[in-house]
């Protein structure tokens, strides 16, 4: 197991170098221009004067090979510094954002506790409903419950976020008056009354958020119990005359949960990666908003970074993910 | 400039309101919401309006615009003009008195030295500064006193108004900015995010894309402004969740730029708790048509070039009947509601140079089709469209993807097909089709389309360059790298030559005409089908008092003089 | 010469004849699938609805695009229940939109639209994804490789994909098959080659518990060829994750088509789907929630059938089960 760890990782180094470039190539292919959101009246003149002084003039392998070094080498430095007081990467060039001309890591260190906040609790949330609905539906099959849940989730899944946000924003924030439709990313939490408003202005998104992600949890639970319900050594664990609570929770449930854990492993990078719509329209402002702003914008070094850090995230987790099915469940042997 | 009652209503209603507010910050928070986030508060370096007007809370020009496109002084004594001696009788110069006392947020006195750096900053060649064309035709700045700033020309100028003024031209701080120069313009990260500014408030906090937080300028001239303590200018989300959270929920004070149909902002204005604002600058939505083939099956570099003209969209049967079918007061109803006017003209505003030379105010579906039968364009196959020396009038139409845009798209479609016009639709991503990229198919430059809609307007109450839009050498083609302002590729000798006229002339009078003229010229020929003179709609809140919409300038021009109605 | 009685067998041994006549696998399934209501009744809506969809135009021949500015914003005829002085006609049952386009027209038009977007985008995502997933967690040389493929696609943001695909193959598409069929490939191409990961990834894990079964051990020993010992002996067993992933697929594809089309990459605006019809009434909820209630209700119940039929069918396939 431990050998198979490390070969993994090792792999993951020349997969994420590859990743890196291919990321840089959609971008460079992709139509747009970092100038497309300067209004009409600048001239072309001056737009062109504009890239330039983005770096735009330099062929797209020597800009490659420029973000290769600014994002191995001098933000780690960067880092250090930060950490250590040390001096390494005194006056030396970041990944510098064209849309903010300021460096990308400090704006994503500044995305990250929002996007944790408020994508991080909707999944504790998702998972903590998502899970005990799924096996109680699984184990009354075609019940009341299960129908009324499959209905809910059904419905939580097929109705988009850009619907059920100003939904709710009509409801509590206009009719109600009772949360706040717009976050507030500097809200500072340092005592209760404002560990609660901050508690009101996570509401919402967390509501949109978790719907979808319970829906979508509790279905493959949901199925993965109902395949293990039939299966022989459940029949056998009666046969026993164990309780059936024994047999449900600790030989069906731990069996079933093999596949969910790695659907959760898996979806880790997502909570980092932010959800686009949501964040967009409670204006928390995070990851998500981050990168969809960059993508409209066409920065290519700020969607480039953020798309990488992603793919990392997705690479380390898979391996995570493939690791605890290992140990999860003897039978699979990787070596 | 035509206000409607909805702004004369606003107007009102501020005007009376109690000016009682006697002391700084006594008001507490005000909280702007923009759709858009602003990115960097150097105006220098980005130009999109969201930066510029959040920019315009900080850093302000020599003079600006008001609400009627007027000039007026800003940090100067009195706007330079040829009658006070100002500007030079052969207008190759201007000279500004900066007004004595006014300090810089960190206390330091604001001098003729920092409007030179200014320009120094703008104009140098590596730096990219957005606002370079502030600064065309400027030989040099030069400083005689700490007070007085004399900016000379290359030739006489009949508009000097370029550079300083106005929310794209501010001031920047000579010692704030001196290691910024050139290449290392973006390398100032502190700068560009906390400029030191003369305006009434100052940067506290800057979160790029998210949010700005500005405290009172403890230096600002005025010792009773601003109003207010303290700012939160949020960023991000849709122009509907900001209408909202201003007119519905009650938690912002002040939206931004509400692009939404007219039934939607009634329908929130209904919430009670805020009032939107209209104001009209020279904003055109348009119908642009393309003078040349746009057909797929030529070769690249020679569609959509001069090489091949249109084959029927240079009839005047054709775009004059085009253009009547259309029934421009519903597409107002429709889109803009209070927020837009009919339109046949290319320069709308200012009121001086809005020609009267046509009325397009009323549809005429069967005038349009007897004018077509007329000039023998008849539908020969019996398919229903109507053929051009033996080509079927269809045409692709295409624009940005915006909801009143695609409405505006259908409905033409319909009267179009009415007069045997079959139109296919296609919209695109904003950011594809206004960016220049010259690899890219979709731009509005490549135009490779029949006609295409969207809107552009100009800067400050000068319509030169803007009409010299239309100029032969502007056309966008292969070997300019697809970049160029005339996008329909419009050209008429005369035309060039009576812009070039424009160009020597300075009374102002005379300017307005031979405008007007260019304008007639241009839209009487099918470089374009106007459609909407549209107005920018902002909300505020009930509770805050002072708010001038202006068109001209920064929407915040005047937020030192905001303060909350009790 | 002694008389021997015949040997009293046990009832359960004698096997005398059938009890019933033998039927054909597909008749058992059948019969199997009858009994789960849910999936009758989820598969008899979705009847319905694709019957609606491709026949409603006919019968309701109100063109989706006609224009009737006089006619806008039209309530639906239920409103004049408790609303008496609502503008409601019999003309337009499901009221008209902002420019007094038929909501009903549009329903059906737009559900032609998106139920084919839909299924073969689902189809092609479940097509790739178990392919990839079979493969890699079958041959052990090929994990590797494809899971990395996996990775990196799956690290790829979808609207630049979406650009460059727009930009590479629009103009050959919409010359060989129309603006509206060739939009119509591109998108279901853009979302089947984005959204097969999941299934991959989880048909994988699934692949790898079952080559440990002692099944599989039984089938390769008689020397069943891989062919053969996908097909016939893996496959079957993963049915069930990827029904559940073809469900969420459905749905995901119908939702992700409204995503393109809102940011103004997906068909043109004339071309109305449910995702679309739904997007663009969100801004006026509040005054006509109709508009959005009723592509959304289409949406939800089209999802909630498949689901159901899913589940009826995983029973029905699935021998354990069947005739219990």
């Amino acid at each position: 197991m431990l050998t198979y760890t490390i070969r993994r990782l090792v792999l993951a180094v020349p997969t994420l170098l590859f990743i890196s470039l291919a990321i840089f190539l959609l971008l460079e292919l992709a139509p747009g221009d970092p100038m497309a959101n300067q209004p009409l009246t600048i001239p072309e003149e001056v737009r062109q004067k504009m890239r330039e002084a983005l770096g735009l003039g330099q062929p797209w392998y020597i800009r490659y090979v420029k973000w290769l070094i600014q994002f191995f080498w001098i933000e780690p430095q960067v880092m250090v510094d930060h950490w250590f007081g040390t001096a390494f990467a005194e006056g030396k060039q970041r990944v510098l954002s064209w849309q903010t001309r300021s460096p990308v890591m400090d704006i994503v260190y500044q995305r990250i506790p929002q996007t944790l906040w408020v994508v991080g609790v909707a999944y504790v949330v998702a998972i903590l409903i998502a899970l005990p609905i799924g096996i109680y539906s699984a184990y009354r099959q075609y019940s009341a419950f299960d129908n009324a849940g499959t209905f809910i989730s059904m419905i939580g899944f097929s109705i988009p976020p850009f619907f059920t946000g100003p939904l709710l924003i009509v409801i509590f924030a206009v009719q109600l008056e009772w949360l706040p439709s717009v976050y507030n990313t500097v809200h500072e939490v340092v005592d209760w009354p404002s560990f609660k408003i901050q508690l009101a202005q996570m509401a919402l998104p967390v509501m949109v958020l978790a719907l979808q992600i319970t829906a979508q949890l509790n279905r493959f639970m949901r199925a993965s119990t109902l395949d293990n319900l039939n299966q022989d050594y459940v029949r056998t664990a009666r046969a026993k005359g164990l309780k059936e609570r024994t047999v449900v929770l600790s030989h069906v449930v731990r069996n079933s949960m093999i596949p969910v854990v790695t659907v959760i492993a898996l979806n880790v990078p997502n909570i980092f990666g932010g959800a686009i719509i949501t964040e967009v329209i409670f204006k928390v402002n995070g990851i998500g908003q981050l990168l969809i702003t960059w993508l409209f914008a066409n920065d290519i070094p700020g969607v480039l970074t953020l798309t990488f850090i992603f793919a990392i995230l997705i690479v380390i987790f898979n391996i995570i993910a493939d690791v605890l099915y290992g140990l999860l469940d003897p039978r699979i042997r990787y070596d | 400039m035509k206000l409607k009652t909805l702004l004369l209503g606003a107007i009102a209603t501020s005007a009376l309101a109690p000016a009682a507010f006697a002391e700084r910050g006594a008001d507490g928070n005000v909280s702007i919401i923009y759709w858009q986030a602003p990115s960097i508060l150097n105006p220098f370096l980005s130009g999109g309006t969201k930066d510029v007007e959040s920019a315009s809370m900080i850093l302000e020009p020599l003079a600006r615009y008001n609400e009627t496109g007027a000039l007026v002084p800003w940090l100067v004594e009195e706007v330079p003009t040829v009658g006070n001696g100002g500007v030079s009788e052969d207008l190759t110069q201007i000279t500004w008195k900066i007004s004595p006392g006014i300090k810089w947020s960190d206390g330091t006195d604001f001098t003729s030295a920092d409007v030179k750096f200014t320009y120094e900053y703008c104009t140098h060649p590596e730096g990219g500064c957005a606002q370079l064309t502030k600064f065309e035709g400027v030989s040099s700045v030069e400083t005689p006193d700490a007070l007085t700033v004399v900016v000379n020309f290359e030739k006489a100028t009949p508009n000097p108004y370029g550079p300083f003024v106005g929310g794209e031209s501010p001031i920047l701080q000579a010692a704030q900015f001196a290691d910024c120069m050139g290449a290392k313009a973006p390398e100032c990260t502190d700068a560009n995010f906390g400029p030191i500014g003369t305006g009434a408030f100052v940067v506290t906090e800057f979160r790029p894309n998210d949010v700005i937080t500005m405290k009172a300028n403890e230096n600002y001239r005025d010792p009773a402004k601003p109003a207010f303590a303290t700012v939160t200018f949020k960023g991000g989300g849709s122009a509907e969740d900001s209408g909202r959270a201003v007119m519905e929920t009650g938690e912002f004070d002040y939206g931004w730029n509400l692009q939404l149909a007219p039934d939607v902002i009634a329908k929130m204005a209904e919430g009670g708790k805020g009032t939107p604002v209209a104001g009209f600058g020279p904003l055109v939505e348009r119908i642009m048509l393309n003078q040349t083939d746009p057909n797929p099956s030529l070769p690249e570099g020679e569609r959509a070039t001069a090489t091949h003209p249109h084959p029927f969209l240079q009839e005047p049967a054709v775009y004059k009947a085009m253009s009547m079918a259309i029934d421009r007061p519903l597409l107002v109803e429709v889109g803009y509601g209070d927020a837009g006017n009919v339109t046949c003209n290319w320069v709308p505003a200012p009121a001086i140079f809005n020609s009267e030379a046509f009325d397009c105010s009323t549809q005429d579906i069967p005038g349009a089709n007897a004018m077509l039968d007329e000039a023998g364009f008849v539908d020969t196959d019996g398919d229903g469209v109507r053929e051009v020396n033996g080509v079927p009038m269809k045409i692709l139409y295409q624009t940005s993807t915006n909801a009143v845009r695609q409405d505006f798209q259908a409905l033409v479609k319909d009267w179009w097909s009415q007069i045997g016009i079959e139109t296919e639709l296609r919209n695109i991503n904003a950011s594809v089709f206004f960016g220049g990229d010259p690899g890219s198919p979709d731009t509005f430059q490549k135009f490779y389309a029949d006609v295409q809609m969207y809107a552009n307007t100009f800067n400050g109450t000068d319509p030169q360059s803007y009409l010299g839009n239309g100029l032969c050498d502007k056309a966008p083609r292969p070997d300019s790298q697809w970049q160029g302002e005339n996008i329909s590729r419009f050209c008429m000798p005369e035309f060039d030559a009576l812009h070039a006229q424009l160009t020597e002339t300075a009374d102002i009078d005379a300017r307005a005409k031979i405008g007007k003229e260019l304008n007639d010229m241009l839209v009487s020929n099918g470089g374009m089908i106007p459609l909407v003179q549209r107005g920018r709609v902002s909300a505020h809140a009930n509770t805050l008092g002072g708010v001038v919409l202006n068109v001209w300038d920064s929407e915040l021009w005047n937020v030192a003089d905001w303060h909350r109605v009790k | 010469m002694t008389d021997t009685t015949p040997q009293e067998t046990y009832g359960a041994l004698q096997d005398k004849e059938p009890q019933k006549p033998p039927q054909s696998q597909w008749r058992e399934v059948w019969l199997q699938f009858r009994k789960h209501k849910g999936a009758v009744f989820g598969g008899g809506f979705l009847l319905f609805i694709t019957l609606a969809v491709i026949f409603g135009p006919y019968i309701w021949t109100i063109d989706a695009q006609k224009l009737d500015i006089r006619a806008k914003d039209m309530r639906p005829i239920y409103v004049a229940l408790w609303d008496g002085d609502a503008k409601t006609s019999w003309g337009h049952p499901f009221g008209t939109d902002q420019l007094g386009r038929d909501i009903l027209a549009n329903m059906l038009e737009g559900g032609r639209v998106s139920m084919a977007v839909g299924w073969l985008a689902m189809i092609l995502t479940m097509f790739i994804g178990t392919f990839v997933g079979v493969v890699a967690g079958y041959f052990k040389r090929l994990d590797g490789v494809l899971m990395r493929f996996t990775d990196l696609v799956l690290s790829l943001p979808i609207l630049p994909i979406t650009l460059v695909a727009v930009t590479l193959f629009r103009q050959p598409l919409v010359a060989s098959f129309g603006p509206e069929g060739g939009m119509f490939i591109l998108i279901v191409g853009i979302i089947g080659v984005t959204s097969w990961m999941q299934t991959a990834r989880i048909v994988r894990g699934e692949v790898l518990a079952l080559k440990e079964r002692e099944f599989v051990l039984a089938a390769r020993s008689i020397g069943t060829n891989s062919a053969a010992m996908i097909t016939r002996h893996l496959l079957p067993n993963v049915v069930s994750p990827i029904m559940v992933s073809a469900t969420l697929g459905l749905a995901a594809a119908i939702i992700t088509e409204s995503a393109l089309s809102f940011l103004g990459v997906g068909f043109p605006s004339d071309f109305p789907t449910w995702g679309k019809l739904l997007a663009d009434a969100v801004s006026r909820m509040e005054a006509f929630p109709e508009r959005v209630m009723l592509p959304g209700i289409a949406i939800s119940l089209t999802v909630l059938s498949v689901n159901y039929l899913g589940d009826g069918l995983r029973d029905a396939l699935d021998p354990r089960i069947r005739g219990r």
